[in-house]
């Protein structure tokens, strides 16, 4: 019955089935605005209450890592935007191409999320027995790097998601013949990826900025 | 082209001609890898009676246990546990998927003239995703259980309590993913695959309450995951964010677990108001009295829903100013909903009413939903709450609502589909009687319970005062006329799978698009993709009794 | 569908806006500071939704979603704070 093999039975054209598929997504990514919201409120609470801890805290963190890793984000974004762009223009090489840098450009962000990590584990940072923070309140300040190691790994497990769907589909974008199948797919993980983004942004400040003119 | 003459076919043969549906598939194979919404409706029913059944009995094993003022049948401990195998069980894997899962599933993409859902695939990988958080939430429940209350309120859940919270919390969360999907499949389905001319306010209302369930589903579930994570992590880590010792606040649970378990009252409660926009109109013979009123009320509740939460905590150190607020705005979310009964009840008048099972059903939830909603109201005045909070009245309340609304609603829905679902007419005679069986004995359980909340009896005790032994006593015999009233349709329904009559298409006259389908539908729905060119519940009350005259004297 | 060209402004805008956020961190503004930093991640998070995600050119029905989840963090917000601020 249906003349494209490429739209499923239950739509009517390609254009329906292209317009579920992105609202569904925003969808999605307004039920990660509340999970990560959740914990931004739990940030905003805390430093509330003890604000100059967490100023304090806050010049314990990594200011160069978080800076270097927030531009490879701001420029995987950019090389996302293009696969996106090359996949619409069906360009398959291209947009193969994208993917895998976007991917690389997240690996790369781990790794430094890595380094950063072992330093501040090193340091004692890690909430936990071993808690350990050169300063006047060291309770509060466990508080700031829960908060920090919380936030920053569940944003990271999202990279890492995001990086292996990046692969698969560039992968895939490489070896198809049929690249306009995978364009929806490719926007949507876009939105994805541009979200993943998004979160980091509004992390950066509250995690390294706060307090480094104090 | 050779044709068969129409004698030459054999009945069995002519008779599996006519049934080629849904259903017609048999296989094990063909029912786990479905993608049909309607199939998946099913798998969900099945699933949450079984779920039904256990926390049932969990509920009875306590109303025995209270019959004696001593705690004399189980220990304090298995009591807290049986509480919380109840609360979790029949909140998340009962009530909460119950009529956006099963009847959602069934009837929302037919209800709106379409083929499916907008994502099959996802619909039964929800499915997948409900039975594995139910398969965690049982393993947790049969190798110990757990004795926190279905809140999980720290630090009692993250700090002291035994037993597997860790197992119990993966299972809300992995089955809360599986209502988000649920709901976020609703919201692209009605809004990109309805009918054409089925603009939004021709869309039955059940489709306005799936739709705004589904939003409360996708907006308030993450939420409820992030929580519960958090918990585990502090329960495992001993550093977490609820942590007082490290200057964390235990309320933040509250306030976050109360930001999804508030709405998620409205989860309960929207479908089963939507359920009986359907069936008033079929049973009184009349359009719905207000449409636009009932559907702006029912995005003004999922709206309002989610301003509320905090009369959970008037007693907590939340502050009065709060409470003020919250106060407040439970008292404003009354409005719509009283919208709602005012509708249905209006519609009741001049209308020719038939007492049939899903209307019994209906009548029922007007009621009980009407006393759930009023004391509800006492509930949130800040000062009356500081006597009744956290004794039965509570309890008596939240079952008005769940129980006597939402259960009601989602039998009186199965009774109204069921003939469209399975093809097959039930015992009317045993249906109605159990419908006053589950009405009657709910009221014996639950209004001594308001007597006793009031009386100031504690909730989540095996033992109490033995002046409150009278009523305790009444509270559970009416319980066992409720299990009667639920077991009866349990084996009455299946019976009518087998021995019942055909229901024929349309047995209640009603209007809505799935009953323009065969009796089950066929695997597509439409055999072609219908189009709709009139107002919802276009019933005529002037030319039914006048097709009901003609066909009596005909008869006669 | 927007050029390279026009994706390389808003990225160049973005690196800027990072700069300038790192900058004003460490001048001294009290109170300011937090705020500042989070209006120029407000910059940088509209530059990336509306280009980036497109929700310049996108239906309604997306914007109105893509808001939806932001406006219901509000409420989460305003009432928790309402308990916190007032205690």
């Amino acid at each position: 019955m249906q003349a494209d093999p490429a739209v499923a039975h239950q739509f009517e054209d390609a254009a329906q089935q292209r317009d579920a598929a992105t609202l569904g997504m925003w969808i999605f990514l307004a039920t990660e605005v509340l999970f990560f919201g959740a914990m931004f409120l739990g940030y905003t609470v805390y430093r509330i209450r003890y604000p100059e801890t967490f100023l304090a805290a806050s010049n314990h963190t990594l200011i160069l890592f978080g800076s270097i890793n927030t531009g490879i984000l701001l420029v995987s974004s950019f090389c996302m935007v293009l696969a996106v762009r090359a996949a619409e223009l069906r360009r398959s090489l291209a947009t193969g191409g994208f993917l895998a840098l976007t991917a690389v450009l997240g690996i790369a962000f781990l790794i430094l999320k890595g380094f950063e990590y072992r330093q501040e584990i090193h340091e004692g940072l890690l909430p936990g027995a071993g808690f350990h923070f050169e300063g006047a309140d060291p309770r509060h300040a466990e508080m700031f790097f829960y908060l920090y190691f919380l936030m920053t790994g569940v944003h990271a497990l999202h990279v890492t998601i995001g990086v292996c769907l990046l692969g698969w589909f560039s992968l895939r974008a490489l070896f198809t013949s049929r690249i306009e199948r995978l364009a929806t797919s490719v926007d949507l993980l876009g939105l994805y990826w541009h979200f993943v983004d998004l979160v980091w942004i509004f992390l950066f400040p509250l995690i390294y900025l706060i307090g480094r003119s104090t | 082209m050779l044709s068969v003459p129409p004698w030459f076919i054999s009945e069995k043969s002519r008779r599996k001609e006519i049934v080629m549906n849904y259903l017609s598939n048999h296989s094990i194979k063909s029912w786990l890898l479905t993608t049909d919404h309607k199939r998946i409706g099913i798998l969900y029913m099945v699933s949450i009676t079984l779920f039904f059944l256990i926390g049932g009995a969990a509920a009875a094993l306590m109303r025995i246990e209270l019959l004696t003022p001593q705690g004399d049948l189980v220990t304090s401990t298995t009591y807290n546990k049986l509480f919380t195998i109840h609360g979790v069980v029949m909140v998340w894997f009962f009530l909460i998927p119950s009529i956006p899962t099963v009847l959602g599933n069934f009837l929302v993409p037919m209800m709106i003239g379409a083929r499916d859902v907008a994502f099959p695939r996802l619909n039964l990988a929800s499915w997948y995703l409900f039975m594995a958080g139910g398969a965690f939430a049982l393993f947790a429940i049969v190798t110990g259980g757990v004795d926190t209350g279905w809140t999980f309120y720290t630090p009692y859940s993250s700090t002291y309590a035994n037993g597997h919270v860790i197992a119990m919390a993966a299972g809300i969360f992995i089955a809360g993913f599986g209502s988000i999907a649920t709901g976020l499949n609703f919201i692209v389905t009605i809004h990109k695959m309805r009918a054409p001319g089925l603009t939004w306010f021709r869309l039955p209302l059940f489709i306005w309450t799936i739709y705004t369930t589904s939003l409360i589903l996708v907006l308030a579930t993450p939420v409820l995951a992030i929580t519960l994570t958090l918990m585990v992590l502090e329960r495992t880590f001993g550093v977490g964010i609820f942590n007082p010792a490290m200057g964390g606040d235990p309320l933040l649970f509250q306030h976050l677990f109360w930001f999804y378990s508030h709405p998620a009252v409205y989860i309960m409660i929207l479908p089963g108001m939507g359920v009986v926009s359907e069936l008033i109109p079929c049973f009184t013979r009349r359009p719905l009295f207000g449409y636009r009123f009932v559907a702006y009320a029912t995005v003004a509740i999922a709206v309002f829903g989610f301003l509320v939460w905090g009369h959970h905590m008037f007693v907590s150190s939340q502050s009065i100013y709060a409470g003020m607020i919250f106060s407040i705005l439970s008292f404003a979310v009354s409005v719509p909903s009283a919208i709602k009964v005012f509708n249905w009840t209006v519609n009741l008048y001049k209308g020719s009413i038939r007492f049939q099972t899903p209307m019994l059903y209906a009548l029922g939830f007007i009621g009980l939903f009407t006393i759930g909603g009023l004391t509800g109201l006492f509930l949130a005045a800040l000062a009356v709450d500081v006597h009744l909070h956290d004794t039965y009245f509570v309890i008596a309340h939240f079952h008005y609502i769940m129980v006597g609304g939402m259960v009601m609603a989602y039998l009186g829905g199965l009774h109204f589909w069921w003939p469209k679902i399975s093809g097959k007419l039930y015992p009317e005679f045993l249906a109605k009687l159990s419908a006053l069986f589950v009405f009657g004995g709910f009221n014996l359980t639950f209004f001594p319970q308001f007597l006793l909340g009031y009386l100031g009896m504690p909730r989540r005790y095996h033992a109490y005062a033995p002046e409150f032994q009278a009523l305790n006593v009444l509270s559970t015999a009416g319980a066992s006329i409720l299990a009667i009233g639920y077991f009866l349709p349990l084996a009455y329904l299946l019976w009518s799978l087998r021995y019942g009559r055909d229901a024929g298409p349309n047995p209640w006259q009603a209007t809505g698009l799935e009953w323009t389908t065969a009796s089950p539908p066929p695997m597509h729905n439409f055999a072609t993709p219908p189009t709709v060119n009139e107002e919802a519940y276009a019933y005529d009350p002037v030319a039914d009794n006048e097709a009901t005259r003609r066909e009596t004297t005909h008869a006669s | 569908m927007n050029s390279v060209k026009h994706y390389a402004y808003v990225t160049a805008g973005l690196l800027g806006l990072l700069l300038l956020t790192i900058g004003a961190a460490y001048i001294h503004f009290g109170p300011f500071n937090t705020a500042i930093a989070m209006l120029i991640s407000l910059a940088k998070a509209s530059l990336i939704v509306l280009f980036f995600m497109h929700l310049r050119t996108a239906k309604p029905l997306l914007r109105v979603f893509a808001c939806a989840g932001f406006f219901w963090l509000a409420l989460l917000f305003a009432l928790t704070l309402s308990d916190y601020l007032t205690r």
